[in-house]
């Protein structure tokens, strides 16, 4: 039963794709077809969770490709998490999208939307592979398949950042990632993720560390410096994009396959006892630092965000690299807690964008005042991504600082974790208090048409005008209250509910995810 | 019946190809050479299937026992081969039969036929004679109809790229001579086999080397080892692109097969690299092969001469896999015989579509084609992702045992020499994808219109095929293996 859930879940993605191409000429067909491929999904991927709680762990083995390489799916609770997150804000995401999309007029919505579709069907492979192979495999469907999306522009700009992201994203994984995946091969003769990891007792000396370094900076994915800059360039992407693949899916793909190579292919324990991860540690807090140091310099606003992203997944790898039992929990829960908060972020950060054409953190001032529901739901995510409660950052922060605890060599990362938490509060919370503190700037605008065409060269996107009137923004409550349209305003209210609830349900999470380091369910 | 199959197999399309002369009219010609491939085809996989479970046929010619008579000898390796070059042959000639879309006149179409019918059953020769000599026959039969398949590309310049062709192919053909002629003066046998147990007792003289010498020259002229490869980038391009996706997908594939048989059937590879240490000079000419050509293909402009200096680096691939003298590098260079056939035969052909409706390969004039041929262009892409070696696709296949052959032996740095060079491979293929895809339509583009049908199913035929064979390994994979092995003796 867990198993057929598993195989709905993987080819609903890919099984609307055909549909939507014969809807094309149809949009809300089209789109329609989406949000029921994206709801269907989850509630696939939902209906696993209690067999997987007991225990379960279903396995599907299509073929063997080759001799003791299957293309099999295998769900534990760790894919199982990021599979959650994945097909959880497609949905929101789609709503999200097509106000966004329609708004601001975008061409070839049918490739943008099927894209989409065949990102969500390889991050749902990654999540649910069973070997290095199968990961490998869909790691790469991901990297291509989102190509057309970060060049959706078709512009000069987007052209240089698709070289970029796919420059940088398939050399770290063809160079390195593929050469450690067929490494390992060659060491261990399986690719399996197994408890207790595949290498212990075949490797010793610093093939170690240099096999887990292929790993970490192989998965370019994870934005591990000096392997980041894709994801700042990624950005000119429209802002769906940004939002569900650069701050969920793609980076998530990431630092997941980090997270399982350490756990199912190295082992806690052959990592904590030989310290085969003590130069990524340091390595990792190094990118925390200096990317959360330059978003506080940043004045576009999905720049900023896309640091603050850098450093973020850096605390998932560092987590991992710490290999004690409560770090390794508390960086996997962090790839939920992250992709909620920073998925609210970027819509808010869109929204900016199509309703008053602000793409600067500057312009900002005053907004909240205009739009207090989005910037109120700006302020709980940002809490979420400092580690403040109410946010569901704060917990998985916990853990992970509570893993640099077991031994003193690694007590400089509980003041690295906390050192960035200030540094969040030096890059978010300005945008919060320009919102609601400093009065609007009054100096050049009547409307915000007009705005727009003024700093119209300083966007990180091409912006054509608004086509559809109706999606400027609407909601007037009294004179001065003009939200943006309601279906980016919902899914924006609706992610920020989802860090509160991801607080006050992290215990579950926990419990939900100790088995995958050896702990009782 | 089935002990016949190898002197039908070389029969059949010996004995079609003047019927093609007969029959003339051209739309009869392209069904009747569609169908003897698709024959072909069948009895090549029926001997596969054969001596994947009975072991090798051996078939003596006119009833002459060999060594006296010729032996037709089919093992593992030899009927791959065979399927190799009509499996390419079988999807390519019913590509728009009879039509324009062949980018031939009319009135010579049926010599096309003719010349192709030719040229397979000299390559089909080539795979599964057990004979010196009988090599050499089929390498001349082969080649002088390539000549002719060349030639007929529209333009001049088709002619001058046939005619270098035909000289370095000359020279090629008459150093695989010379060296037969000296292995008989030394063993008075003209049967592999029998050649290479009396060429035991005299493998330290001077006229073994230098037999051997003529021999691999002659064999990396025809197969374009670099810097033996200056003939194939103009014959590529000139030439229609079907007869530029038939050659690529086996003329250099059956030269490939012969290098090995003379490495590991006639000399043995003990002497080739025991004694001569072959692969000092063919493991650095294979990784220059396979920077060279990606490099250079970054910088063409034509499409047809980019996937031409891509098959330069490809061929790099198969014989960096026969320098690495162990069962995993050979079972990638033969899987990678295979796999590029596949990908590069598709590509040409996905060439063929786009300039039968833009007339030009010039990349530049492909602007914004994805919207205008976006199944075209599609299948391009997959090709490309199957050049560059993307999991999924049948280039990862080769690539897998390549690297597995280099971390085997401890050699990490070949390893990453290896996947270095299939990231030159995304700079080639994004050139063309980026053009297509992201720049905005030329009127040349803007005013055309989707390949028609016929044009479209035996591209995806090809080009749905490396995806097929990127994930389901069991008659590549396997089949490479076991060849593989039988090939170095191992069985």
């Amino acid at each position: 039963m867990t198993a057929t859930l598993m195989m709905a879940a993987f080819f609903i993605p890919i099984g609307v794709v055909p549909l939507m191409w014969a809807a094309r000429k149809v949009p809300d067909l089209r789109d329609g077809l989406m949000v029921v491929a994206g709801l269907l999904t989850f509630a696939c991927v939902v209906g696993m969770v209690p067999a997987v709680a007991a225990g379960a762990r279903p396995e599907v083995v299509f073929f063997h490709v080759f001799d003791g390489v299957p293309l099999a799916f295998k769900l534990e609770p760790l894919g199982l998490v990021y599979a959650l997150v994945a097909s959880g804000l497609w949905v929101p995401t789609s709503l999200y999208a097509f106000g966004y999309m329609r708004g601001h007029g975008e061409t070839n919505q049918t490739r943008f939307f099927i894209c989409f579709a065949l990102a969500i069907f390889a991050a749902l492979g990654i999540a649910m592979s069973a070997n290095l192979f199968t990961l490998f495999t869909f790691y790469e469907v991901l990297t291509f398949s989102t190509y057309p999306l970060v060049t959706h522009a078709g512009n000069e700009d987007a052209k240089r950042a698709g070289r970029i992201y796919l420059g940088i994203l398939v050399t770290t994984s063809v160079t390195m990632l593929l050469l450690a995946v067929m490494w390992t091969f060659v060491i261990a003769g399986t690719l399996d993720f197994t408890v207790g990891g595949i290498l212990a007792g075949k490797v010793d000396g610093p093939v170690i560390p240099i096999l887990l370094g292929l790993f970490a900076f192989g998965a370019g994915k994870a934005a591990l410096m000096p392997f980041h800059r894709w994801l700042p360039n990624a950005m000119v992407a429209p802002t769906p994009v940004s939002a569900l693949l650069h701050a969920v899916a793609v980076v998530k793909a990431g630092v997941f396959t980090i997270l399982k190579v350490v756990i199912y292919i190295f082992g806690l324990d052959l990592l904590y006892t030989t310290g085969g991860s003590d130069i990524l540690k340091w390595v990792a807090a190094g990118t925390i630092l200096i990317s959360s140091i330059v978003a506080l310099r940043l004045d576009n606003f999905k720049a900023r965000l896309a640091y603050s992203t850098i450093s973020q997944l850096a605390y998932i790898v560092l987590g991992a690299m710490l290999v004690t039992p409560d770090a390794v929990v508390g960086a996997s829960m962090h790839i939920a807690m992250h992709a909620m908060g920073k998925i609210t972020l970027f819509f808010v950060a869109g929204a900016c964008l199509v309703s008053v054409h602000k793409s600067k953190v500057s312009e900002l001032n005053g907004l909240g005042r205009k739009m207090p529901v989005m910037f109120g739901a700006f302020t709980v995510a940002a809490f979420s991504i400092i580690g403040l409660p109410p946010g569901g950052g704060s917990w998985s922060k916990w853990f992970m600082a509570l893993g640099s605890t077991t031994q003193p060599s690694d007590y400089p990362f509980v003041f690295v974790y906390m050192l960035s938490s200030l540094l969040a509060i030096g890059y978010l919370m300005p945008i919060v208090a320009r919102a609601f503190f400093l009065p609007e700037k009054v100096d050049h605008g009547h409307d915000a048409h007009h705005d727009a065409h003024h700093d119209e060269g300083h966007h990180a996107e091409v912006e054509p005008s608004i086509e559809d009137p109706s999606l400027v923004p609407i909601l007037p409550i009294g004179e001065s209250i003009r939200e943006t349209h309601l279906l980016m305003l919902g899914p924006i209210v609706l992610t920020a509910a989802g860090c509160v609830a991801l607080f006050l349900l992290a215990p579950q999470l926990e419990a939900f995810l100790r088995p995958i380091v050896g702990g009782a369910p | 019946m089935n002990a016949h199959l190898p002197a039908i197999q070389v029969v059949l399309p010996l004995l079609a190809a003047p019927v093609c002369v007969l029959l003339q009219n051209r739309k009869v010609v392209g069904v009747w050479a569609t169908l003897v491939a698709w024959a072909s085809f069948a009895i090549a996989i029926t001997m596969l299937v054969h001596t994947m479970e009975h072991g090798t046929i051996s078939y003596a010619l006119g009833g002459w026992e060999s060594p006296l008579g010729i032996e037709l000898r089919v093992d593992v390796a030899n009927a791959f081969l065979a399927t190799i070059v009509t499996g390419i042959a079988s999807m390519v000639l019913p590509y728009g039969p009879g039509s324009a879309t062949l980018a031939i006149p009319e009135d010579k179409q049926y010599l096309f036929y003719t010349a192709f019918l030719l040229c397979m059953t000299g390559l089909l020769g080539m795979s599964v004679t057990g004979d010196a000599f009988n090599v050499f026959v089929f390498v001349e039969i082969t080649s002088l109809s390539s000549y002719t398949l060349i030639a007929l590309g529209k333009g001049r310049r088709a002619l001058t790229a046939a005619f270098s062709y035909l000289v370095m192919g000359t020279i090629g053909g008459t150093f695989i001579l010379l060296a037969i002629g000296l292995c008989y003066q030394m063993t008075g046998t003209l049967n592999m086999a029998d050649m290479a147990l009396r060429l035991q007792p005299v493998m330290g003289t001077r006229t073994v080397l230098v037999a051997f010498g003529f021999f691999v020259v002659g064999a990396s002229i025809k197969l374009a080892v670099f810097p033996l490869h200056q003939w194939m980038p103009n014959a590529y391009t000139h030439a229609p692109s079907v007869v530029s996706a038939f050659l690529s997908a086996t003329a250099t594939k059956v030269s490939y097969f012969v290098l090995v048989r003379v490495v590991f059937t006639i000399f043995g590879a003990a002497y080739v690299f025991g004694t001569v240490h072959f692969e000092w000079l063919l493991m650095p000419l294979s990784i220059a092969a396979m920077f060279v050509g990606s490099i250079a293909a970054m910088y063409q402009t034509h499409i047809k001469r980019l996937l031409a200096y891509s098959s330069m680096a490809q061929i790099g691939y198969m014989t960096l896999g026969l320098s690495m003298n162990s069962v995993e590098g050979l079972t990638g260079g033969l899987v990678h015989l295979f796999n590029h056939g596949l990908m590069k035969g598709g590509l040409f052909l996905v060439v063929a579509n786009i300039t039968f409706r833009l007339n030009s390969s010039k990349i530049e004039d492909m602007a914004g084609l994805a919207r205008k041929m976006p199944w075209t262009s599609l299948a391009f892409a997959i090709g490309g992702l199957s050049l560059i070696g993307v999991p999924g696709t049948a280039g990862f296949i080769s690539k897998w045992y390549l690297v597995q052959g280099a971390l085997v032996k401890g050699q990490v740095w070949l390893a990453l020499l290896i996947l270095m060079s299939s990231l030159l491979a995304v700079g080639y293929v994004w050139k063309v994808i980026e053009v297509m895809l992201l720049k905005p339509p030329t009127d040349r583009v803007e005013n055309t219109k989707p390949a028609p049908l016929s044009m479209i199913w035996p591209v995806w035929v090809m080009i749905g095929s490396t995806v097929v064979f990127g994930l389901w390994t069991t008659w590549t994979g396997t089949v490479a293996e076991v060849a593989a092995e039988t090939l170095m003796g191992l069985r």
